[in-house]
């Protein structure tokens, strides 16, 4: 194991083989968005500039943000109650052990089973003419549009999300599920505690960093996806996404620096919130192992 | 206690799922006045925009994974054997393509390689069917690149390479005949993670306006009423079977012990 190969291990020409990796990815990732980012602070004459960033701050782009991330945050606070809930009640909750696998392969397929197919069958359920629409209002005369649900809005933007949120949490919450020791438990209830007092004083907190590092993953989960929400309302909802797929098509907001800036703003969302993720899912790693 | 609210939640959620999933298939039937009928699949199956768009998407998913399969398992195989410090810096940037929306790597690439740039790829079809193949690899090297690091993980890869040097074989025999089968399981997988991924993929194909199935898609949501609900039984069962096909291929690794 320890003999060196030959030649190889320790001349600068081993850096060769990673070559046409950084290349890939310098042509097509890092130099693309680069571009993007340095366009924020670029002024037309070339010069460095806080226009573009600044010009942001205007009622519609602000609306627009503003609705993205309460969007992505009320998608990603559910999912992660109801994905929490899921995988605990097949890991711990002591239903039939047979249900998780399936559960599992299921949240594989619902996870990547977004975009514009999403969006349709959310409209053929919910919709207008949607079944679920439809049969409400023959059997229980209740009218959903009457009642205030609509579909092509934040709350219907938000039930569609749940679709893929939901499962995404449910695999990602699993690994830390796992690590709650069986232990902590028994010695809990020798020392006289109920159930609810172990979820509450030692479950909880112990799970709680994996908790939020997940929660922030699905909040940038719901805040880069673009195709479910053009999908399902056309570009009607004024969200960030949207509004910078209508920036890219045609300059809607009539200046190229407020695109880049637009966009800027969308990977620095994206990227607290992954960077956070990451963070808090590595320190609670120390305890679930 | 406990286990009436397990039920109750995991029913729920249940109920979520199923709802949506029947509500399409039931819709997609319904094409028909009064009766059930697979009118709404005949239709789309017989639209040439149909067969165009998906032929052009499932050649694109499997161009792509030919692209992701050459970049990623040699660099994943070079970063292991001759690299271990680079390997945090490759990791961090084969997870950047999760971080960045894909709209925000598209837009730079309209304004990076248009026609009055150094490198003018949008300005014809075949240099933008390039650059729409490149964008799907950097969409689906997260994906890749974890399934056959965690590929490499499981064999010995110093071993490998030094008897097969000691038989002299060169490099590109290893990579082909050592390399790539051992850690052929990690790679279908990844693969067909890569083909759910790009087979209805929108954002990217339709700002670079290529005619693929994620736009096609799009248009027929924006005008037809029982087309998109059959067009959409379609996109959930791809992706199924795509998952299906990891499952089976993890699963029949385990159960053949490589021979000693």
């Amino acid at each position: 194991m320890t003999r060196p190969l030959p030649s190889r291990e320790n001349s600068p020409l081993r850096y060769v083989g990673v070559a046409p990796f950084l290349l890939f990815t310098g042509l097509f990732l890092i130099l693309p968005t680069g571009y993007i980012v340095l366009g924020a602070f670029r002024a037309a004459d070339g010069g460095f500039t806080l226009d573009h960033i600044l010009g942001l701050n205007t009622p519609s782009i602000r609306n627009a943000y503003w609705v993205s991330i309460r969007i992505s945050f009320w998608s990603a606070l559910i999912g992660s109650a109801i994905g929490l809930g899921m995988a605990a009640a097949v890991i711990h909750g002591g239903l039939p052990k047979a249900f998780r696998g399936p559960l599992m392969t299921f949240s594989g397929v619902a996870s990547n089973f977004a975009g514009v197919a999403l969006a349709f069958a959310f409209i053929a359920t919910l919709g207008p003419a949607g079944l679920v629409t439809l049969w409400l209002r023959s059997e229980f005369g209740v009218n959903l549009r009457a009642q205030g649900f609509n579909l092509l809005s934040t709350t219907g933007l938000i039930v569609t999300y749940l679709f893929f949120q939901i499962p995404l949490m449910i695999l990602i919450i699993a690994p830390a599920l796992d690590g709650l020791k069986r232990e902590w438990r028994e010695a809990a209830e020798t020392l006289g505690a109920s159930g609810l007092q172990y979820v509450r004083m030692i479950a909880l907190p112990i799970l709680f960093p994996s908790i939020l590092g997940c929660f922030a993953l699905l909040f940038a989960n719901a805040f880069g996806a673009v195709a479910t929400a053009i999908a399902l309302t056309g570009s009607s909802l004024n969200i960030a996404p949207i509004l910078l797929f209508a920036q890219i098509r045609g300059d809607v907001l009539g200046s190229p620096g407020l695109g880049y800036a637009l966009a800027l703003g969308m990977v620095v969302i994206a990227g607290v919130a992954n960077a956070l993720s990451i963070w808090l899912r590595t320190r609670s790693e120390r305890w679930l192992r | 206690m406990t286990r009436v609210l397990a039920w109750a939640i995991f029913l729920f959620g249940v109920f979520y799922f199923v709802l949506p999933l029947f509500g399409m298939t039931e819709f997609s039937l319904r094409m028909r006045r009064g009766v059930y009928s697979l009118d709404a699949y005949r239709v789309v199956l017989a639209d040439p925009q149909f067969q165009a768009t998906f032929a052009y998407s499932t050649v694109m998913a499997l161009l792509t994974i030919v692209i992701g399969v050459l970049i990623v398992v040699p660099t994943a195989y070079w970063v292991r054997l001759y690299l271990p410090r680079l390997r945090p810096v490759v990791e961090f940037i084969t997870l950047l393509p999760l971080v960045i929306p894909p709209i925000v790597i598209v837009f730079g690439y309209i304004r990076l390689y248009n026609t009055s740039s150094w490198l003018p790829m949008t300005g014809s079809s075949t240099g933008t069917n390039l650059l729409l193949l490149c964008g799907y690899a950097t969409l689906a090297l997260p994906y890749m690149y974890r399934a056959v690091d965690t590929g490499l993980r499981t064999i010995d890869v110093r071993t490998l390479t030094e008897a097969a040097q000691s038989l002299g074989a060169g490099w590109f025999t290893i990579m082909s005949r050592v390399i790539l089968p051992n850690v052929l399981v990690a790679v279908l997988s990844g693969a067909f993670l890569t083909f759910a991924i790009v087979i209805g993929e929108f954002v990217m194909a339709a700002l670079l306006n290529r005619p693929a199935f994620g736009p096609y898609l799009q248009l027929m949501g924006a005008n037809k009423a029982y087309e998109p609900a059959a067009l959409a039984v379609i996109a959930f069962a791809i992706t199924w079977a795509c998952m299906g096909l990891i499952a089976l291929v993890t699963r029949l690794q385990k159960f053949t012990p490589a021979p000693r």
